[in-house]
């Protein structure tokens, strides 16, 4: 199982005069899951008995792929997903990178160094769509931010 | 399956059993929690007159992009489109939320009470007030070279912008900035790319990516009326590109209308007649 804590979105947990207070950071600025995730989190600090919970958005600093932690990266590759590699830093102004934009990851499948980033966005705004020629399966990578 | 071990009834439970959850409830703020306090020193309504502008811009610009879904060129292009358009979204619904919590007068009176303000703002105002960029609203009459052109030319533009943003005295404002720095860099080497791949291929794509760069760049001038300070950074980046992708720049320019002083073209209109036909004529929608 893959946790909001292993995926880095979870900020923090405290409780404040009896209530739960829950800070989560969302993925990118558009991620249609903060809704789901806010109301899941309340319904399982519900059925733990907590009944009154607070679950805040959090914007500061950004979320980062470096906030994934080992476990939530070994579960990520587990799903076929490979794991970010490290975020660039950030200078000013960001100079344009043309040509390939991403490096291609490790096949989590086959573990084969020999795959292409075949779109740098994917099915959902966290992934890339890549392709690896050892053993020719199309797969998901989460995008280093 | 565990009772409600669903995210999606969670949702409607967490709104009292409403199904109504998507559209008109207040459990999707996308500013939940965050103190919207307008630090002292910064011009409440200054703060938000910025906010509404750049909030307008991504919000019609994520418009023009989601028609690209189902007719772009190659699936992958559509799913970047797409995804482009959802982080374009997601800044507007943040930098809307934004200017009203930090100017109440902004939120049109004719929006239902029960709706939060960033739909006030989106469904429920009229044309002649969204302070867009005419440039962002133009119809590219589904011609990918025109899109990517103005994709990237509102890229770099907007990525100047927040750049510059990050350092906002209000934090509220900067953390949105941040954040929309690291996609917006991903949007503009997408188009970029785009741009350099087709104006350097072959005579008929390079002819076609030239044709769109004549249309479209004589208005970066409004671009830069409505954002001095970002002209020298998105000027360096349009020419390096440009010229990478062997395309010339036209040397003249015209502002004929400026969307930040609330004018706008009669693509305007069309588009926000699609953008809130539904919550026009549903306001009590459900689903």
């Amino acid at each position: 199982m893959l946790t909001l804590h292993d995926l880095g979105v979870l900020r923090g947990v405290r409780e404040v005069d009896g209530a739960i207070v829950v800070d989560i950071t969302p993925t990118y600025s558009g991620c249609p899951a903060v809704a789901e995730m806010r109301a899941d989190i309340a319904r399982r600090l519900h059925q733990a008995g907590y009944p009154r919970v607070d679950v805040r958005i959090v914007l500061s600093p950004p979320w980062s792929t470096d906030d994934i932690t080992p476990h939530g990266r070994a579960v990520l590759a587990e799903h076929g997903i490979a794991p970010p590699g490290p975020a660039a830093r950030r200078t000013t102004p960001v100079p344009v990178r043309l040509g390939v934009r991403i490096p291609a990851p490790m096949c989590p499948r086959c573990g084969s160094a020999d795959t292409a980033v075949t779109s740098a966005f994917g099915p959902t705004a966290c992934t890339a769509l890549c392709r690896c020629a050892a053993c020719g399966e199309p797969f998901e990578h989460m995008k280093a931010i | 399956m565990h009772e409600n071990d669903n995210a999606y009834e969670s949702l409607a439970e967490a709104h009292g059993g409403e199904a109504r959850w998507a559209y008109g409830t207040g459990f999707d703020d996308p500013l939940a929690g965050v103190d919207t306090t307008v630090p002292a020193g910064v011009d409440a309504r200054e703060l938000a007159a910025t906010c509404l502008a750049l909030g307008d811009d991504a919000l019609v610009l994520a418009q023009r992009l989601a028609s690209w879904v189902s007719c772009a060129p190659e699936l992958e292009d559509e799913v970047a489109l797409a995804n482009i358009a959802l982080d374009l979204l997601g800044q507007a619904r943040l930098l809307l939320t934004r200017a009203a919590a930090a100017d109440p007068s902004l939120r049109p009176a004719g929006a239902p009470e029960h709706i939060p303000d960033e739909d006030a703002l989106a469904y429920f105002r009229d044309p002649d007030a969204f302070c867009n960029v005419v440039f962002a609203e133009l119809d590219d009459g589904g011609d990918f070279a025109a899109a990517i052109v103005r994709l990237f030319v509102m890229s770099a533009w907007r990525l100047a912008i927040v750049q510059r943003l990050a350092a906002h005295a209000d934090p509220v404002l900067s953390a949105i900035a941040v954040k929309a720095v690291a996609e917006l860099t991903y949007h503009r080497d997408y188009a970029a790319g785009w741009l350099v791949r087709l104006g350097d291929g072959t005579d008929e794509s390079h002819t076609r990516m030239q044709s769109a760069v004549d249309a479209l760049l004589p208005r970066v001038a409004e671009l830069y009326a409505a954002d001095p300070l970002s002209a020298v950074e998105t000027d360096a980046v349009i020419d390096d590109v440009l010229s990478t992708a062997t395309l010339v720049r036209p040397r003249t320019s015209r502002v004929a209308i400026e969307g930040r002083a609330f004018q706008h073209t009669s693509a305007l209109a069309e588009l926000l007649a699609e953008l809130q036909g539904v919550a026009r004529a549903h306001p009590e929608a459900s689903w």
